[in-house]
């Protein structure tokens, strides 16, 4: 029974049949754990029969001593309760989420005063959902390795007092030498910040400001200056743009601004099966070295060496030029497929095309405007007067600073949420040179890379415990407020440069009064006390935009970048070349000592707790590389060892690894997992390149597991669980490209869901559902990290990942397809060079006929009368069948007490780490199943506040946590016995469309449901046509 | 002989059954009569309440919730003066900027505000600048109807709440006790006269016996025939069996209880009273439970609480004193928590109270006459079930049950049950 004219994959093993993935596909768990793994007893699995008997006994004895005497509990009021404040019910507070230029507009929940989770603020119009690290952001706040006071040298007991005044001292007589003084820091949104630093400007004259990102874009503003005389990186709008063209800019997934170029981008992807519904859909095209999220959801996505990118700017320029009448330049020529498809797409949706490029080099930047000047982009997809201040940091600025610090030219050296001796190219250099300085201070909260090698170190508190500010887009603007009292002893880095200005240090009145004298001003309304408490509760104010997006004329120097192009990049090339990229959840790797980032899989490989060498199937064939693999690769003398991953749809003859691990001094989840490679990266022109060109790449004879998550889980060979079409069949017919199984019967051929068993279920009140759009689903993972953060999953580790047994309660899945004929088998065995991508988050799928439910000897497992599929932990004994039995491969057994375990230490094993645990949801011990609840307790609680206002529940109320973390609503969540919510219009619409159940031939029901992926593509010259065949 | 008696038996039930039958109609006539015309009067109240201008019901809820604290809908002075009469006192829009900010009102002067105000101990009363007209019409309909129907209500004894189910009982148990103790006790005596008569049969029958196979003194006869029947196998197996049994029944029942504490009463940091505060002097419950109406926890009050009457009384008694300290060294009061719950699961109080209409006294027993609180419930979920199968769901008022209560009204004559709506179902509880 086969649905679809594909083929889906889930990973080379599942091609190769290699012997572990054939092992794991068979059982549906991996085996249990082995003898002498661990150590405990209690912890461990290895049980003997008499330890068995031994632990059966103590238990007996433990229970009948327990029946002598409860243990006295306390219960502690509050000695004088705050205002607003009641326990165990949750307070909300608008603030932002602005760490190096990552921006999100949030909502923190607190619970009893501790902030347990983080959501988006839809009152904001430039921030949309919240992204995987914005919302693991929040355990950063209860990191118990981060400094607890401030720290001279190695002396941590020195107070506040005697630190502000050898500061002071040191700058006052630093200043008087008319010795310079350096603040390095990261990308900074806040404009307050900046006054601040103005105002320690004002005081010590020799201060100057460096910004710099680990992630740079610093050549895009330059190209802007060099075209538009204007220095600044533009706002983009895809909502507006029909055709896109990215060229290595991974903007659904690293690139700046991801979720507000997601949310957008999605407004292009949805369609609707209503007869008057939306059919037409923005096309994309993606050219790129590395697979990256924005690739694999491109409708055309062409794999390119990065020695190849500028060419490919260069030649789609040359051939819009050529259409629309501009002047071509002088380029290789190079032969890639899809270009001329772009190019003549481009210029047939001339006013509504966008052309992107994350290259960072300025001549790419010049070619890439001047195409989008051509195409009339400016003033409709691009704003250029409304500029976005997510990447501020100048290269060259940075290059030059550590040229100074090398000569001994930087008297004092403030270093202000960056680390530079981790994330910089030049890192070594600095780390030797810093030791200089003769007056260095670092504001970061731990003693990392850099700050390890500096004087002191004046931590600055998590901004969940800080005032602040921030202005992402010209004009918009946001406040940070804190959600708890400050947890250990320290103070903010702007509190201590207004401190050691002489100015008064309190500053949220220096906020306050910033927002009266320059953002108030701005169209603000009414009585300034009342814009203030505003602002605060919306956590955005919008000024009033005045000037509406203009044109702009290009007036660069297209022959000088054109020369610039041809010096760096070749039509050809036969080397291996290195190319480095962000990973999703971990991104420049300053907050990488998070566990939940770690473990978060990377939307592509699937892989996480580590860096890899991704390298093509050819190239790795070439090179006699396996899978695992340890290979050494080598850049002018620079070098790493790292795993390989064969990685389809990589470019041939390029190795992919991730920036962000390889830290040394970040805490316990961080330290040694993967290898640094922001040494590898190199300058070209002084602009900080990913591509620092050939690298050689050699084995090194040793192999290493790589803790991958993908085919772990398998649909027993069921192959109708994605359903996909192209635009022009959807138009003639929204169910095309959907599979409805048939069976025939006595009475003839019925539908697989007319033949049951079971009487079903009546929902009287609710019907909780979900409908999961695969259209507008990118794989970013965040809500991922959302369900782990509301519902207090725990943390397994890399072993144990590689054990399979992560407990991720939503996963997502990531399949390729192949390119071959379905008709065409040994074709099939192939993997593609370049395959096209499906992901479909999957989570319980609350069936009503549920395989699970009927298995369960204990009844620890059952149904709701809502809809919802219960799990009863303390119920649940541990067989298993319900696991065994479920197709869908949802269900996670604890193999251990993950929490108060010294074999998983991460935040579930210190008391600073629990204070993260959802006080709504129990943590599970071992021995248990647990998968999805649909946020049962969100249910719960918003049907509790409708019967104590006593009215109905209105759609929209109650969100689950996955839903709405999502940046381009996905996830449509409600109650589809209500007719009028947005669930149930949905499915109205889609019932006979894109709406399908995963597996709907097993019949088993679920509650939630599927829409069919639409591509963009050309209908193939072969009709689509349902095909049986066994 | 053995079959007039069952007729007797037969016809003897009967009777006896029918009278039982026509008393306890009798009995529950009685007790319901007071309820109906409570009913009755409550909603006469609440069909007048709109020509005032207000929704009482809501106006209840939040009163309870943000005036409980300090005022009484009576004349009685709590913290801040009793409402009764309030709204006839002063028109509306006074009313309004009083609550909504009264330093205000103060401030500008208004003569009876800052007599008030003096009278009070300048204590200033918290601000309500988000509650809206309606609200304030609602609170004020609300006490006006409260006000009136207090005296009438205090009649009963223990003040009969609102449809409490439990508090039916509360008028007449102790006929009921007396009759059934009387029962009780002729049966009692019938079985000591029946157990009399088979000990002077059973011992007339050893004796004949006796005399003929061997003669001794009542001991020996009595020992030997024991000998006897200790060494019979079937009585010996019999009785291990039965010891075993009861021991088993005795192990399961012990674990059974494990963990349950019912009875628990531990010793608190401070003998606070809860006969002399909840009883005596009639303080709500609400009044320091504040989140008994918002959330799941009740909350054990701050110490700021007992500082808004103990400010003032008792300031020198030796308990009193452990606040004071409490607050001086800013070191909460460690109470001793008395209720336990598993973690495992989840109850809420605002479910229970505001929207069931619970009585505290329903799961916490008669706290208005404890002097050391205690646990009195067994807290057991089998116990937590058997509430939900019995009682009624509280849909008076409350749309979120409309649909529920007219699908329910279409498929069963019964009254709509805490169980028929799903509150068996295990993430109820559980999640």
């Amino acid at each position: 029974m086969e649905n679809t004219n594909k083929r889906y994959w889930r990973g080379l093993e599942e091609l190769r049949n290699d012997e572990k993935f054939v092992k794991e596909a068979r059982s549906e768990f991996s085996d249990g754990p082995t003898e002498g793994q661990y150590e405990s007893l209690v912890d461990g699995a290895g049980t003997h029969r008499r330890d068995f008997l031994k632990v059966l006994g103590f238990g007996m004895a433990a229970v009948s001593l327990a029946a002598c005497e409860a243990p006295v509990k306390k219960a502690i009021p509050y000695v004088n309760k705050p205002e607003g404040e009641f326990p165990t019910i949750a307070n909300w507070y608008a603030s932002t989420y602005a760490e190096g230029g990552d921006y999100a507009s949030i909502l923190v929940k607190t619970r009893e005063g501790r902030p347990v989770k983080i959501e988006g603020n839809s009152l904001s119009k430039t921030s949309f959902g919240v992204s995987a690290r914005a919302h693991a952001s929040l355990l950063g706040l209860y990191d118990n390795e981060k400094l607890k006071g401030p720290k001279k040298g190695s002396d941590t007991k020195v107070t506040w007092d005697v630190v502000d005044k050898e500061i002071v001292d040191q700058l006052t007589k630093i200043a008087a030498q008319g010795g310079a003084i350096r603040i390095l820091s990261s990308t900074i949104l806040s404009p307050s910040t900046k006054s601040v630093i103005a105002d320690f400007t004002t005081k010590y004259p020799t201060t100057s400001h460096v910004m710099y990102d680990a992630n740079s874009s610093s050549a895009i503003v330059k190209g802007n200056e060099l075209s538009f005389g204007k220095a600044v990186f533009p706002t983009y709008d895809f909502s507006k743009a029909k055709v896109i063209v990215g060229i290595d800019a991974d903007f659904l997934g690293t690139w700046v601004s991801p979720d507000t170029f997601s949310a957008q981008f999605a407004e292009t992807r949805r369609v609707s099966s209503d007869k008057e519904g939306k059919k037409e859909m923005s096309r994309h095209y993606q050219f790129e070295s590395i697979l990256s999220v924005t690739g694999s959801n491109a409708d055309y996505r062409t794999a390119v060496k990065p020695s190849q990118l500028g060419l490919v700017a260069a030649a789609l320029y040359n051939k819009v030029a050529a259409k629309l009448g501009g002047s071509p330049i002088s380029a290789a020529a190079i032969d890639v497929p899809n270009l001329d498809k772009a190019a003549t797409e481009l210029v047939a949706a001339k006013g509504q095309s966008l052309v992107v490029s994350g290259i960072n080099d300025a001549s790419v930047q010049v070619v890439v405007n001047a195409l989008n000047s051509l195409l009339g982009s400016y003033g409709a997809t691009i704003n250029l007067d409304k500029p976005a201040n997510y990447r501020q940091g100048n290269d060259v600025a940075m290059n030059s600073l550590v040229d100074e610090v090398k000569g001994g030219k930087v008297a004092a050296l403030l270093l202000f949420g960056a680390n530079p001796v981790y994330d910089h190219p030049r890192g070594a250099e600095l780390a030797a040179a810093l030791p200089q300085v003769s007056l260095s201070v670092s504001f970061n909260d731990r003693a990392d890379e850099t700050s390890s090698l500096l004087k002191y170190i004046c931590p600055a508190p998590h901004y969940l415990e800080s005032w602040g500010d921030a202005e992402p887009v010209a004009g918009s603007y946001s406040l940070i407020q804190p959600a708890i009292s400050q947890i250990f002893s320290t103070r903010q880095a702007q509190a201590s440069l207004l401190k050691w200005a002489g100015l008064a240090s309190d500053y949220h009145e220096y906020i306050k009064a910033y927002w009266r004298k320059n953002v108030y001003t701005q169209g603000g309304t009414g009585d300034f006390e009342k814009f203030w408490i505003k602002s605060l509760h919306d956590g955005v104010y919008d000024a009033p935009s005045t000037t509406a997006a203009s044109g702009a004329t290009f007036s660069g120097n297209l022959s000088a970048a054109a020369s610039g192009i041809a010096k760096k990049y070749k039509a050809s090339s036969t080397g291996i070349e290195l190319t480095l990229f962000e990973n999703i959840g971990l991104g420049n790797g300053f907050h990488a000592n998070n566990p939940w980032l770690q473990e978060l899989p990377e939307p592509i490989t699937k892989a996480c707790w580590d860096n890899h060498a991704c390298i093509s199937q050819k190239t790795a064939a070439e090179l006699g590389f396996e899978q695992g693999d340890v290979v050494k690769v080598d850049i002018k003398g620079k070098a790493v060892e790292v795993p390989v991953i064969i990685q389809p749809g990589l470019a041939n003859g390029t190795v992919a690894i991730a920036i962000g691990f390889g830290r040394e001094k970040a805490g316990k989840s961080a330290n040694g997992v993967g290898k640094n490679v922001y040494p590898l990266a190199a300058f070209a022109d002084g602009y900080l390149t990913f591509a620092p060109g050939e690298a050689t790449v050699s084995k090194t004879g040793e192999t290493r597991e790589i803790a991958q998550t993908q085919t772990h889980n398998t649909v027993m060979n069921r192959k109708s669980v994605l359903q996909e079409t192209v635009l022009a069949h959807f138009q003639k017919d929204p169910m095309a490209g959907r599979f409805v199984p048939k069976i025939p019967t006595s009475d003839g051929v019925v539908d697989a869901t007319d033949l049951s068993l079971w009487n079903g279920h009546k929902y009287k009140n609710h019907s909780w559902g979900m409908v999961i759009d695969l259209n507008t689903c990118f794989g970013c993972g965040s809500c991922v990290i959302s369900c782990q953060a509301e519902n207090n999953i725990p943390v397994v580790g890399r072993q144990e990942v590689i054990n399979s047994r992560e407990m991720h309660w939503l996963r997502i899945d990531r399949y390729y397809s192949s390119d071959a004929d379905v008709e065409d088998l040994r074709g099939l065995e192939i993997a593609s060079e370049n395959p096209e991508v499906t992901f479909q988050p999957m989570l319980c799928q609350h069936c009503n006929n549920a395989p699970c439910e009927t298995v369960c000897p204990v009844l620890a497992t059952t149904h709701s009368s809502e809809g919802l599929n219960q799990m009863t932990y303390n119920r649940c004994v541990g067989t298993r069948y319900c696991a065994n039995n479920c197709p869908y491969k949802v269900r996670r057994f604890n193999w251990f007490k993950y929490f108060d375990n010294d074999n998983f230490d991460y935040h579930f094993n210190n008391d600073l780490g629990k204070m993260v645990i959802n006080p709504d949801v129990t943590v599970r011990s071992r021995g248990v199943i647990e998968k999805c609840s649909m946020c049962v307790h969100r249910i719960q609680d918003a049907k509790l506040t409708a019967k104590k206002e006593r009215r109905r529940i209105v759609d929209g109320e109650v969100n689950v946590a996955c839903a709405s973390s999502c940046p381009t609503n996905a996830i449509t969540f409600g109650d589809m016995n209500d007719p009028e919510s947005r669930i149930s219009k949905l499915l109205e619409v889609e019932k006979e469309g894109r709406a399908f159940h995963m597996l709907e031939e097993i019949n088993v029901r679920p509650q939630i449901s599927y829409l069919t992926k639409v591509r963009n593509k050309d209908a193939a010259s072969k009709a689509p046509e349902k095909k049986e065949h066994a | 002989m053995n079959i007039p008696f069952r007729k007797d038996a037969k016809f003897c039930s009967f009777l006896s059954y029918s009278k039982t039958f026509i008393a306890s109609i009798a009995l529950a006539i009685l007790l319901s009569v007071p309820s109906l015309i409570y009913a009755q009067d409550s909603t006469a109240a609440a069909g007048a309440a709109p020509a005032g201008g207000g929704d009482a019901a809501k106006g209840e809820t939040l009163f309870k919730n943000n005036c409980a604290q300090c005022h009484a809908v009576t004349d009685e002075r709590v913290v801040g003066p009793g409402l009764k009469g309030a709204s006839g006192r002063h028109d509306f829009a006074w009313l309004a900027k009083w609550v909504r900010n009264s330093q205000a009102v103060i401030a500008s002067g208004d003569p009876y505000a800052v007599k008030i105000y003096n009278e009070y101990s300048k204590a200033q009363m918290t601000s309500f600048p988000n509650l809206s007209d309606d609200d304030i019409k609602g609170i004020f309909a609300y006490v006006d109807q409260a006000g009136t129907a207090a005296p009438a209500a205090a009649a009963p004894a223990g003040g009969a709440a609102a449809g409490g189910s439990a508090s039916a009982q509360g008028g007449g148990p102790s006929d009921l006790f007396v009759l059934v103790l009387g029962a009780l006790v002729v049966v009692m005596l019938l079985v000591l006269g029946v157990l009399l008569v088979i000990v002077s049969l059973l011992s007339k029958a050893v004796s004949g016996e006796g005399e003929v196979v061997e003669k001794g003194d009542f001991m020996g006869r009595l020992g030997n025939s024991l000998k006897r029947i200790a060494s019979d196998p079937a009585i010996r197996s019999a009785t291990i069996w039965i010891f075993v049994l009861l021991v088993l029944k005795a192990t399961l029942d012990g674990a059974y209880s494990v963990g349950v504490q019912q009875g628990y009463a531990p010793k608190q940091p401070i003998s606070f009273s809860h006969k002399l505060h909840a009883g005596e002097y009639k303080i709500d419950c609400n009044y320091c439970h504040t989140g008994v109406n918002r959330g799941k926890s009740a909350h054990i009050p701050s110490a700021n609480i007992c500082m808004n009457c103990h400010g003032v009384i008792k300031k020198e008694s030796p308990e009193i004193q452990k606040i004071y300290t409490s607050i001086e060294n800013n070191q909460p009061i460690e109470w001793v928590r008395v209720h336990n719950l598993p973690d495992l699961a989840y109850f809420n109080h605002a479910q229970h109270v505001n929207v069931g209409g619970l009585e505290c006294q329903n799961c916490h027993g008669e706290v208005e006459k404890m002097e050391v609180i205690q646990q009195r419930s067994s807290l057991t979920m089998g116990w937590c079930i058997d509430c939900h199968r019995k009682t009624e769901v509280n849909t008076k008022d409350n749309k979120y049950y409309d649909k529920l209560v007219q699908l329910h009204a279409g498929e069963s004559k019964e009254a709509l049950k805490v169980a028929d709506i799903g509150g068996l179902e295990c993430s109820k509880c559980h999640y």
